[in-house]
């Protein structure tokens, strides 16, 4: 149970794939900690992580031109939640996959994200095979 | 001898870290961090924990401002703060902690007082057990290395 330091930590967790290429990904969230993991994570992968603190700076580069494979939407952030930023991405024409990422347990709140146009919606924490199965679904959907 | 020193310092480590896991205040997500440790960011799980406890101690700050309030009311801005709390505890594996954060929303959104104050002190306890515990980990860890 040694932190890793070196080579003996660079044994892969199981199931992550090295999918290199282009496929890029969104994180938009508040929280500094969710950022630097998720971002981590998405890298072990060898996607290409861009991150931002709210769902308006979200919106705003797309609206300039940026385009990502996927988003990872946190729910609750300042300025604009994920509900709002998601509904005005997909109001734009946006196909990239949207994924909802929250630390509200109840269904209720999970479904009223999803209507929005969410294609998925997690709890956090984000495991690492739950982001396997979502690098699976985008390899599959380019 | 050097060799030997390191050796009892990392099983100090490890003995400190399966304490946590079986008192239930680290959770499987701690391993998942670790697994993502490799030479290009040898310090990630300490630089994650760090910006943890450094935005940890400002929402608990927060939420004890809130409820020292005579006049507070908003129950909301409290939940706001409350699954920020639950967010980053549950994803760098702080299970105890994150569970005792869930108790106090529940608290909240009943808009019960009592029970928010009584909740924040299980909160700051809970906490400065889990800080205390990791920063004695990361002690022996630099010490091992």
């Amino acid at each position: 149970m040694v932190f890793g330091t070196g080579s003996s930590s660079t044994k892969s967790t199981k199931g992550v794939e090295e999918v290199g290429g282009n496929l890029s990904v969104l994180i938009v969230d508040d929280d500094p900690i969710i950022l630097r993991i998720h971002r981590m994570m998405l890298n072990k992968f060898g996607l290409v992580t861009h991150v931002v603190e709210n769902g308006k700076e979200a919106v705003d580069l797309f609206r300039s031109g940026s385009c990502f494979d996927m988003v990872l939407m946190d729910m609750e952030m300042p300025i604009m939640d994920g509900p709002k930023a998601t509904q005005e991405l997909r109001a734009m024409g946006v196909n990239s996959m949207i994924v909802g990422v929250t630390s509200r347990g109840l269904e209720s709140e999970k479904q009223s994200f999803m209507g929005a146009g969410l294609n998925r919606c997690h709890e956090k924490p984000l495991t690492t095979d739950i982001v396997t199965s979502l690098v699976q679904e985008l390899i599959k959907h380019y | 001898m050097l060799g030997l020193g390191e050796d009892r310092l990392r099983a100090d480590m490890n003995r400190l870290l399966t304490l946590l896991f079986h008192q239930g205040v680290l959770d499987e997500q701690f391993l998942q961090l670790q697994q993502l440790q490799d030479e290009t960011s040898p310090n990630f799980i300490f630089e994650v924990v760090n910006i943890y406890f450094n935005e940890s101690e400002k929402l608990l700050r927060n939420l004890r401002d809130l409820l020292l309030d005579r006049e507070f009311s908003d129950y909301q801005r409290m939940g706001v703060h409350l699954n920020q709390l639950i967010g980053s505890s549950s994803s760098i594996g702080a299970k105890r902690v994150s569970n005792v954060c869930v108790a106090f929303r529940a608290a909240s959104e009943q808009n019960s007082r009592p029970g928010c104050l009584r909740a924040l002190e299980v909160l700051e306890h809970e906490y400065c057990y889990l800080k205390n515990r990791l920063d004695e980990v990361f002690h022996v860890s630099k010490s091992s290395n």
